[in-house]
């Protein structure tokens, strides 16, 4: 039906239209309405999201996921809280018991999947040029050009920066936030989209506590102020204090049964 | 990996990828409405949530520039951030995610509104 004139038979002239802006449309109507430029405004209803579309694509990546029994992890951070290290560390205690495979998000350059391709995984670097966080879809493109075995760890390590990831769901089962102690302790109240986003934060580089000023207690409450369900891991990956709980937690999940559901058990406590 | 031309957000903040969703929101709708041009954009945007209002403001109308929304105005109202407290189990008002409740001081308050940012509705020709 015509939304301007509101006849409803094409073909027929109608007779009861009055000018619409001096106007008057009498005319048949089978052929389209491309030249009503009547100016009449109206009020359309949208209630979409606007990260609608990266969401669409991140359910699909978790669909895949769920299928393919493949454990997906999200690391976030600023840039140089050791996320590289902490993979290639996790890499070397896990990669003889499952398969995994590594998606690298930076602006430029290969160094970072190379550093993971020579642990033997692969890995597949993604430059996002200008952009400033990795997004579903290119995960997307990622995981099918990287061929993921099934039963298996997929981490992604997203762009260092504590902002834009955190609105970028992509499609993995768990969002870890890595903070180093070399950095300030606020910076969950600093940045609190990032830690309110993840559901476990690693405190990284513990083995240097005695030489900076960061309050571990301090840190944690406010985490747990920002994001009150927040789970704690302290570890050290060069070092490797506390490193099993990370691992353990891991292993518990790929190719398991649980590591299939879209928010799986976190470890307890704050090792 | 270079993603395949087309695929790649090319912008520099988070705001404007949001803005290009915004866009092909828009032109979808333009097909499944019938409208072939936007005067008026209204986005809700909550007071918790990741975006700026200024950097929307900022890059609109280079995002809207050659298409149906090009000198569209765009209007940003605000969703009031409201939380729950894990303490006294009471509802407060936030006005940042980091805010202790108004009630019993507790810091630990979970966010049950205003961390979301959708569009609202639109004028159309």
């Amino acid at each position: 039906m015509c939304g301007i004139c509101g006849c409803s038979q094409p073909g027929k002239i109608n007779n009861r239209l009055q000018p619409v802006n001096g106007r008057v449309h009498q005319h048949d109507h089978d052929h389209g309405h491309q030249h009503h430029d009547y100016e009449t405004e109206r009020l359309v209803k949208v209630e979409q999201d606007l990260l609608s579309k990266n969401n669409t694509y991140a359910e699909q990546n978790r669909t895949y996921f769920q299928q393919h029994n493949i454990f997906t992890l999200n690391l976030v951070s600023s840039p140089g809280a050791g996320k590289t290290t902490l993979l290639v560390e996790t890499i070397k205690v896990l990669k003889d018991r499952f398969p995994i495979a590594v998606i690298e998000g930076d602006q430029q350059t290969e160094h970072d999947a190379d550093r993971i391709r020579a642990t033997g995984v692969p890995a597949l670097q993604i430059n996002t040029g200008r952009a400033c966080h990795l997004d579903a879809h290119g995960i997307g493109h990622a995981m099918m050009e990287l061929g993921i075995k099934a039963n298996s760890l997929l981490a992604i390590e997203n762009v260092g920066n504590l902002v834009c990831p955190s609105s970028f769901d992509l499609g993995e089962a768990h969002k870890v936030v890595v903070l180093s102690v070399t950095e300030g302790d606020d910076k969950p109240l600093k940045y609190p989209d990032m830690f309110r986003a993840a559901d476990l934060m690693l405190i990284n580089k513990t083995d240097l506590l005695p030489y900076v000023d960061f309050d571990v207690e301090r840190c944690i409450n406010y985490a747990r102020q920002v994001n009150p369900d927040i789970q704690i891991i302290q570890l050290s990956s060069t070092k490797g204090d506390n490193f099993s709980v990370w691992t353990d937690w891991l292993a518990g999940h790929i190719g398991s049964e649980v590591g299939k559901a879209t928010k799986s058990p976190l470890p307890s406590g704050e090792g | 990996m270079h993603l395949p031309e087309g695929c790649k957000a090319g912008v520099a903040m988070h705001e404007l990828s949001l803005l290009e969703n915004v866009r092909e929101i828009l032109e979808n709708h333009a097909v499944s409405q019938k409208f072939s041009k936007v005067t008026k954009v209204t986005l809700e945007i909550g007071k918790l949530s990741s975006v700026e209002p200024d950097a929307l403001r900022f890059g609109f109308d280079v995002v809207m520039k050659d298409s149906l929304a090009e000198n569209a105005e765009l209007i940003i109202s605000d969703i009031a951030g409201l939380g729950v407290c894990q303490q006294c189990s009471l509802q407060v008002e936030m006005e940042t995610s980091h805010d202790p409740c108004s009630h019993c001081g507790s810091p630990f308050v979970k966010v049950i509104q205003g961390a979301d940012m959708r569009i609202k509705d639109l004028i159309v020709i």
